[in-house]
Order: structure tokens, then C-alpha cells, then sequence
């Protein structure tokens, strides 16, 4: 086993999925049954990050793998200096799991989708989408520079503009594609800005030599406070790609694409590319810098939770849910829980997939009704994505035994310990609450829609169990939502072999003047990692907080699910007379707290207004302009045209006319008689002589 | 009285303007040619006495002489011209001779 055999099998497995768009693309329209060329791809695919996976983790544990290779290079920058960009690839154990997870959803996807999206007149086209946003996210996963990074990144927003918009003919869905491609944008400036920041600092993209430079004590513009503003500007990529407040809007309007999509880019994967995006770039993050990510992360876990609880869409609520659970994995970011964060990226991968996919059955089940108002009774019917259901939803809500337990408590019992060390007791507050709310409007989700009584007889006559390749990736998703494959021991992730000896430590590179004071070098120094998590203070913290995370977290989570069951299963309590007496805060919720109102009304209107001033401006003025310089133009050619015609040609006419008059008059000297000429000739001289004499 | 400069100018002059009135006038080209004669005559005439009453030793003398010369190769070419005009034209009428004007 060699490194490179590494490499070779990771750039199979960036590229195959490319091969697959453009054979698709390409074919689509001749070839009806390409299609399957591109699962076949995909499988191909997955295979191949299984491959890679199993030999990172049993060969390379420990290793690091680089590959690089010059893209081009500029000689003689300043004074003979050169300047490289490169591309490259680096293969941690955290690559390695990513791909592993975007491979492997991304193939149930696409078998999902074959039965999913039939009768689609655009289905090979949609299989193409999916190939290249496979492609494209396994750039973002695979790379080992931020320029790379940046470009996979806008790679994944054109694909998921694509696939959200995928049936364009709906007006509601080509809007929510450009809302979602433009809103992104807005994020993307702020990590582009911050990408240049770094290469002007350090005239590299590598994350690793940024790292080292950083560790030297070489900082943007010499200070602290831009090395803050550098990692806020690039969080900032991460708030519009993982759809963070304030710019979580567009996920919620990215529902009107295929479900499976909604599954594949807008729960497991390309929104968590932003906390993917975090994770990179976690050693150059200052501790002012994590307490704004930790807030943004907070606040984007809490606002969507109350959204969601009052939402009727079956998509919505998940979507509203996912942007909560992306919110936890940025807090733990910002909280300096590093490893739990990826934990939670990884175990809501899954268990959010097969919930997608479930709604997905569900509504491929009810012909296409998304309402869950208008479902009910529906468990008998469809067995299987009931119980699949029932599996994600007790992950997503933290209940012990389920991989979500494992990451949600390691991030409230890193929330704890944070508060303990730092003060800043919102975090564990606003954790359980949000975990809470997650598991109240999960179980409201599930009760109103597959227990209770059908509410459209109609619809419930027709709907059935879901085809086996529909049901298929539900049963393996929600298989991966069960603790074993993370850990030995149902409560405890810690000694499991995911977190002790998959995941690499966080290490700091930043001053460490900046740091928070339990993550400085003096606690750190002792252990051999050179990661906080290892040093005593963060370890006795965490032991302290872990118990009582463990019976908090499983607490609320039991009495979220007890409180749905009685008001929406038993009745015992009437939701609507509760929503009539809060009714306010009900309204609010119910209409997303106003973000989409207020951002129409402020930065839409701003911008609208700013181009009607623009275009106004245009018409009016630069038209005014250009069309004066053309009348004047105009006018100035038609008076030097008569200035041609007039004067120069009659000074050239007149010399013409008087030449010929004259000639006229002289010819009649020249009468070709010898004598008349001599005789002219003698009187001239004689007339010369008379002047000269 | 003694036969001075003046009266050979005198009588040069008038020999010159003969000349010259003929050429001027007379149709023929013969007479024309005639004109021409009595001129380069009276410019000899000239020669001739500057050099008597000058004191330029005999060159006026060889002069004249030349002039004699010249003028008779110059009437010969002449009249081949006046015969050529005569044959291709039919005349030799000046007046009517004015292809020189085209």
C-alpha cells in the first residue's frame, strides 16, 4: 500500500462522477436509457471512497497525504520573486469520512431518484445534475487549498441552482433557484474577501501553509483584529452555503425541487459544506472570531426551530429543522467543538437523508401533496417509511441509542463545559432548548402525518408502500443512525472509535493572545497532540459537564416527543386554542418571524429602488448624453458638410471656372501663325524694354 | 562729313526692320525666309562696324563671317522645310500653315 495508490483512487473518485455528467448530458437526448450508465458511475463511486476509507483509516490513520501539482506560476512578481498556484489534494481521516458520506448519499440518491423522478421528461438530464454536483462536492471535500475550495464551491451553488431549479416551469421553483443562487452569492463575497486577504498575506492558497505561516506569528496586516476579520469573512462563505441566519432563507424556498435533491444537497451534503468549510479552517479561527460563529450558529439553531414548529409542508418542516441542526454544528464550531461538530455534520447526514427520503416516499405516495394537514393514518399503509421515519426522527431528536444522541450530547456537554470555562451560559441554554423544540416538532411532524385518521380519503385509497429502490436507502440510512457504527457504548461517543481514532484533534495555529484561555498554549503544552481537547482544564470540564449533558439532553428530548404525542396524538391539550391564545408569537412563527417581508421590504426594495435609480439614471442622463453627443455630432457634420460643399468646393469650382475663362481669353493668342507669334514676341520685348530700360 | 558709326547703324537698322517687317507680313515663306536673311545682314553690318570703330582687333570681321556661313546652311535647311510644307501641304502660305496651333 502505497500513498499514491491514495491519490490515484481519490482522483477516480473526483472525477468519475464527471465523466458521468458529461457522458449523460451529452447522450441524454438520444440515449433513453443513459441513466443507468450514471448510477453505474455512482456506484462505481462509492465503492471507490469505500476503498478509500477502510485503507486511510487502517494503513494511513495517523498520516496527512498532500499531492500537489503547479497550475500555473508567475516569474518575477517583485524583484525576481516567483509565485505558484497550485492544485492538490490533501487526504485526512476527516476527508476520507466525507467522502465516504457524499458518495455513499449521493448513490442512494440516484437509486432513489431512478424510481422517484419516472415519467420525468427531463430524467437523464436530472441524473446529469446529480453527477456533477457529485463532482463538485467532492472537490470542495478532496482539496487541500482555499482557491480550490472556492471554485467547488460555486460549482456546488450552480448545481443546486440547477437542481432547485429543475422544473423551471414552475414559476415558484425558478424563483427559489435564483433566490438561492443570488443569496448565496451574498455570502461568497465575504469569503472571497477573505481568500485575498490570506493570499496577500501569504501569497499561497494552501491551508497548510497558511497554518504554518499563522504559527511563525505572521499575521494579516500585522494584526489580530484582521486575523478575526479574515476567519468572520470566511465564516461568511459558510452562512450563505449552510444557510445560516440571516441568510437561511434560501433553504426553505430550495424545497421546490425533487425531494431526492432536497436529500442529497439540501440536508446531508452541500449545505453542510459550510461547516465542512469551518472545519478546514478551524487553526486560524481567533476566539472572538469562534464567539461570532458561536453566536450565528446559536441563533441560526434556535429561529428555525420555532419556524418549524408551525409549518404545515412536510419539506418545510425538515427544511427549517436542517438549517436548526447546521446552526448546532456551527456553534459547536464556535464553542470549540471541533470534533463533535463533525460528528454532527456526519450522523445528520444520514439520519436527515432518510428523513428527506421518507418525505419523499410519503409524498410520492400522496400524489404529490406536500400538506401534512391534508396526510394522517398513513402508518399502516407504508410500514417501512414509518418505521425508517420513526429511527431518523428519534436521531435527529437525541434519544440514547441513536448516532444523534451520541453528537447532539457531545455538543451540549461541550456547550457546558464551554460556559463553565468561559461564562457564556447562552450556548447550553439555547442548546437544550433548541433540542427540545427539535424533538416537539419532529413527533408533531410525524403524529399528524402517519397517525390519527386519513383526512383525504381519496388520496389515502391510492397511496402504497414505496417501490424497493425507494425504500432501500431509507432501510440503510436509518440503519446508519443506529450508535454501533460509531461507538461500542450506547451513551458514551468519547472512547468510540469515531471520535478517538477517526477524527483528527483540532489544533490552533493562532497567537495565542487570542485564544480563549482554556484552549492557550500553557494548557496545551503537555500533550503530545497539540490540541486543547487533550489539555487537563478542557478534559476535567468535560468530565464534569458530560453526566449532567447526558440526562439534560435525554430529558428534554423525552419530554419534547411526550408534549407532541400529548397535544397532537392523545388531544389532551388543543394546539389551535394555544395558537389563538399566543397568537402573536403563533403568527410569527407561522410566517418565518417576517424574514423573507422584512428582506423584501429593505434590502429587495433598496436594491430595486438603487436600479430603478440606476435605470433612470441610464435612460435619462448617460442616454441624455450619448444622444446630445450625437445630435451635436450631427449637426457639427452637416455644417462642415456645407462648409465642404460651399467653400472648399467653390474656391476649387471658382479656380476651375477662372482658369477656364482665362484660357478662353489666352487661347485666342496661340493661333499657330508663326508671324502673329513673332510679332507678339517683338512687341513684348518692346514692351520690356520701354519697363527695363 | 565722314562716314561715322551712326550712319552704319543707321543704315542697320533700317535693314533690320525691313527684315523684320517682311517676316511679319508677307505671305510667302520664301519672302519670309528673305526677311530672316536681311536680318542676320544687318546684324553683320553691325559686326562689321563695332569692330572698325571699336577696339576689338578683327573678331567682329570673323564673326560676320560665321554669320555668313550659318546663314547660308540655315537657308538651305530652310527651304528643304518650306519644299517638305510645299509638298505636303500644297502652299506655302504662312497664313494658312497653322498646325502648330493643335
Amino acid at each position: 500500500m502505497h500513498e499514491s495508490s491514495l491519490i490515484n483512487i481519490s482522483l477516480f473518485i473526483l472525477f468519475l462522477p464527471l465523466l458521468g455528467f458529461v457522458i449523460t448530458l451529452l447522450l441524454g437526448k438520444k440515449v433513453k436509457s443513459i441513466y443507468i450508465f450514471e448510477n453505474l458511475i455512482i456506484i462505481i463511486t462509492f465503492l471507490s471512497s469505500v476503498y478509500l476509507l477502510f485503507s486511510k483509516l487502517s494503513y494511513f490513520r495517523t498520516e496527512k497525504i498532500n499531492a500537489e501539482l503547479e497550475w500555473f506560476g508567475f516569474n518575477n512578481i517583485i524583484n525576481g520573486t516567483t509565485l505558484s498556484i497550485n492544485l492538490g489534494f490533501m487526504i485526512d481521516n476527516i476527508t476520507a469520512i466525507m467522502l465516504f458520506v457524499v458518495a455513499l448519499i449521493s448513490m442512494l440518491v440516484h437509486l432513489y431518484s431512478i424510481e422517484y423522478m419516472k415519467g420525468d421528461e427531463r430524467y437523464n438530464r436530472y441524473f446529469a445534475y446529480l453527477g456533477i454536483f457529485t463532482f463538485s462536492m467532492n472537490g470542495i471535500v478532496l482539496t487541500n487549498n482555499i482557491l480550490m475550495m472556492y471554485i467547488f464551491w460555486e460549482l456546488v451553488g450552480l448545481s443546486s441552482y440547477l437542481l432547485i431549479g429543475f422544473w423551471f416551469e414552475k414559476k415558484t421553483a425558478a424563483d427559489a433557484g435564483k433566490k438561492a443562487f443570488i443569496v448565496n452569492r451574498i455570502g461568497d463575497i465575504g469569503m472571497f474577501a477573505g481568500i485575498l486577504i490570506l493570499f496577500f498575506t501569504y501569497n499561497t492558497f494552501s491551508f497548510d501553509k497558511i497554518f504554518s505561516s499563522i504559527g511563525s506569528g505572521i499575521l494579516p496586516f500585522n494584526s489580530d483584529f484582521w486575523l478575526t476579520i479574515t476567519g468572520v469573512l470566511l465564516f461568511c462563505g459558510a452562512i450563505g452555503k449552510s444557510a445560516q441566519f440571516p441568510l437561511h432563507v434560501w433553504l426553505p424556498d430550495a424545497m421546490e425541487g425533487p425531494t431526492p435533491v432536497s436529500a442529497l444537497i439540501h440536508a446531508a451534503t452541500m449545505v453542510a459544506a459550510g461547516v465542512y468549510l469551518v472545519v478546514r479552517i478551524f487553526g486560524l479561527l481567533t476566539a472572538d472570531a469562534m464567539l461570532f460563529i458561536g453566536i450565528i450558529g446559536m441563533l441560526s439553531a434556535f429561529i428555525p426551530a420555532t419556524i418549524a414548529l408551525t409549518q404545515n409542508d412536510i419539506k418545510k418542516v425538515l427544511a427549517y429543522s436542517t438549517v436548526s441542526q447546521l446552526g448546532y454544528m456551527i456553534m459547536a464550531l464556535g464553542i470549540g467543538a471541533y470534533q463533535f461538530a463533525f460528528f454532527h455534520l456526519v450522523t445528520h447526514a444520514f439520519f436527515k437523508a432518510a428523513l428527506f427520503l421518507g418525505s419523499g416516499s410519503v409524498i410520492h405516495a400522496m400524489h404529490h401533496e406536500q400538506d401534512i394537514q391534508k396526510m394522517g393514518g398513513l402508518r399502516k399503509k407504508m410500514p417501512l417509511t414509518y418505521w425508517t421515519f420513526i429511527i431518523s426522527s428519534l436521531a435527529i431528536s437525541g434519544i440514547p441509542l441513536t448516532s444523534g444522541f451520541l453528537s447532539k450530547d457531545g455538543i451540549i456537554a461541550s456547550s457546558l463545559a464551554f460556559s463553565d470555562l468561559t461564562g457564556h451560559y447562552l450556548f447550553p441554554i439555547f442548546s437544550l432548548v433548541v433540542a427540545f423544540l427539535t424533538a416537539f416538532y419532529m413527533f408533531r411532524l410525524i403524529i399528524i402525518t402517519f397517525h390519527g385518521k386519513p383526512k383525504d380519503e381519496h388520496k389515502f385509497e391510492h397511496a402504497h408502500e414505496s417501490p424497493f429502490l425507494m425504500v432501500m436507502p431509507l432501510v440503510v440510512l436509518a440503519t446508519l443512525s443506529i450508535f454501533i457504527w460509531y461507538t461500542p457504548n450506547p451513551i458514551n461517543s468519547e472512547q468510540g472509535w469515531f471520535l478517538s481514532k477517526w477524527i483528527e484533534k483540532p489544533v490552533l495555529h493562532t497567537p495565542d493572545k487570542t485564544r480563549f484561555d482554556f484552549m492557550k498554549m500553557g494548557n496545551i503544552e503537555s500533550n503530545l497532540s497539540h490540541s486543547y481537547i487533550e489539555s487537563e482544564v478542557y478534559k476535567e470540564a468535560m468530565h464534569h459537564s458530560h453526566l449532567s449533558a447526558m440526562i439534560l439532553s435525554g430529558l428534554v428530548a423525552v419530554l419534547g416527543i411526550f408534549l407532541a404525542f400529548t397535544v397532537y396524538q392523545w388531544k389532551k391539550i388543543d394546539a389551535d386554542k394555544i395558537a389563538k391564545s399566543i397568537n402573536p408569537l403563533y403568527k410569527f412563527s407561522f410566517n418565518k418571524w417576517y424574514f423573507d417581508e422584512i428582506y423584501n421590504k429593505t434590502f429587495v426594495a433598496l436594491t430595486i429602488g438603487l436600479s430603478r435609480v440606476l435605470a433612470w439614471f441610464d435612460n435619462k442622463i448617460i442616454d441624455g448624453i450619448v444622444n446630445g453627443s450625437a445630435f451635436l455630432t450631427k449637426h457639427f457634420s452637416f455644417f462642415i458638410g456645407n462648409f465642404d460643399k460651399y467653400v472648399i468646393d467653390g474656391i476649387v469650382n471658382f479656380t476651375a471656372y477662372f482658369n477656364g475663362f482665362a484660357g478662353l481669353i489666352v487661347r485666342r493668342i496661340q493661333t499657330g501663325k508663326v508671324q502673329s507669334y513673332l510679332a507678339l514676341v517683338i512687341f513684348s520685348i518692346v514692351i520690356l524694354l520701354f519697363i527695363f530700360k | 562729313m565722314t562716314v561715322g558709326l551712326t550712319h552704319f547703324l543707321i543704315v542697320s537698322t533700317l535693314l533690320f526692320s525691313m527684315g523684320l517687317y517682311a517676316i511679319i507680313t508677307r505671305k510667302n515663306a520664301i519672302m519670309v525666309l528673305m526677311g530672316i536673311e536681311l536680318i542676320l545682314n544687318s546684324a553683320n553690318i553691325n559686326f562689321v562696324a563695332f569692330s572698325r570703330f571699336g577696339n576689338f582687333g578683327y573678331s567682329g570681321q570673323l564673326v560676320a563671317l560665321f554669320v555668313i556661313v550659318l546663314a547660308a546652311a540655315e537657308a538651305a535647311i530652310a527651304l528643304a522645310i518650306v519644299l517638305n510644307i510645299y509638298k505636303n501641304l500644297s502652299t506655302v502660305n504662312v497664313d494658312e500653315i497653322d498646325n502648330l496651333r493643335d
